[in-house]
């Protein structure tokens, strides 16, 4: 990722990471309650329905926030050397993970060549090649991907409240006002 | 001469009392000349079919003496396909096939008893694990034919059918009053070794 040099992030990537932040607990916690939900629960086709269609949303923005990420730079991080480090290697993890999450979710619904449904809108094809019981082997990279994404995300965000107010930096603030 | 009579008589009498040789069938697995399904009832609205992809197994067959036959297959459990890879992924899971543990079903016969009217059909008795649990089962079976294929080979086909409860081999997630049961169906055919 190039530095753009700039004090803090463009509203965009600021919309999309709070959504994102949102997405990903929501999501967590809906996949942690509907795998264990009985075949005559209301919820046993609507939640994997809202969990699929939600993660393919998180799929989207990451990869376009990704692409956004190249062009226009990421702002500039204040702290010491060390904590520069920290810092890249704790984001280039976030991204990481959760693009590990979305995708192994993706395989699980097209493990046997069929597409998934992004809402009733439209559906996305599967890729042109499965492998055997690829529902069972993504399903369980989909479950601790999942786990250490939850575990990141809550250090990033803990790490962020003690730049904001131990360290008394504006690391928060440029998360918030564009 | 007489004792060499007596000899004669000795290998002929052997011979007439020593049992036909069965024939050795492989199932034909490699062509895809076999099926194992299954169906269950959905909600008990319809049927749900699925069907077991990869599994092997041999069996012996005497035209001659059709009671001295014997089965033996093998199942990967994780074969399993029901045309829907969230479906099948749970049916892996151990709420229901538990294919991480057990991955593999199995049926080994322990008599084959020919019905009393038609030699052709019969109740093949044998003892089929899955889920780890072992029970005797009863498949009721048909001779569908027999005889030479095109290509130089000696083939031989059964099908066979078999009423399962899930909960007998501890398979208790509740899809309902009406899908407790499940139906095998199996169309085997050998070629004769």
């Amino acid at each position: 990722m190039k530095e753009a040099g700039c004090k803090g992030y463009d509203a965009l990537m600021i919309i999309i990471h709070w959504i994102s932040a949102l997405l990903v607990f929501g999501l967590f916690a809906l996949g942690w309650w509907m795998v264990d939900l009985t075949y005559y629960s209301n919820w046993y086709t609507t939640a994997p329905w809202w969990h699929k269609s939600l993660g393919l949303l998180v799929l989207f923005i990451t990869l376009f926030r990704v692409v956004w990420r190249f062009v226009k730079g990421t702002p500039t991080i204040d702290g010491s050397a060390f904590e520069k480090r920290a810092a890249k290697l704790g984001h280039l993890l976030l991204y990481i993970s959760l693009l590990a999450v979305v995708f192994s979710g993706y395989l699980i619904s097209t493990g046997e060549g069929k597409p998934i449904g992004f809402f009733d809108w439209f559906d996305v094809p599967a890729l042109p090649f499965q492998i055997e019981q690829q529902a069972t082997w993504a399903g369980t990279i989909h479950e601790y991907a999942a786990y250490v994404l939850v575990i990141l995300a809550l250090g990033h965000g803990v790490m962020a409240l003690k730049h904001h107010f131990i360290d008394k930096r504006s690391t928060l603030i440029r998360m918030i006002k564009p | 001469m007489k004792t060499q009579l007596l000899a004669l008589s000795a290998i002929v009498g052997s011979v007439l009392a020593a049992p036909a040789v069965a024939d050795d069938y492989v199932i034909d697995t490699e062509g895809q000349h076999a099926f194992i399904q299954f169906k269950i009832k959905h909600l008990g609205y319809s049927w749900l079919l699925g069907r077991f992809n990869d599994f092997e197994g041999n069996f012996s067959y005497d035209e001659a003496n059709p009671g001295n036959a014997s089965v033996e297959v093998t199942i990967d459990t994780a074969s399993v396909d029901t045309n829907h890879a969230e479906r099948d992924k749970h049916l892996r899971s151990d709420d229901f096939l538990n294919t991480g543990e057990y991955p593999e079903a199995s049926f080994v016969s322990t008599r084959y008893v020919p019905d009393s009217d038609d030699e052709n059909e019969g109740t093949l008795y044998g003892n089929f694990t899955l889920n780890g649990v072992t029970k005797e089962i009863a498949i009721e079976v048909e001779q569908v034919g027999a005889g030479e294929d095109p290509w130089g080979g000696f083939r031989r086909g059964f099908e066979g059918e078999v009423d399962l409860t899930l909960a007998d081999y501890n398979i208790d997630y509740n899809l309902g009053p009406e899908a407790k049961e499940v139906e095998l169906y199996l169309s085997i055919e050998g070629v004769r070794q």
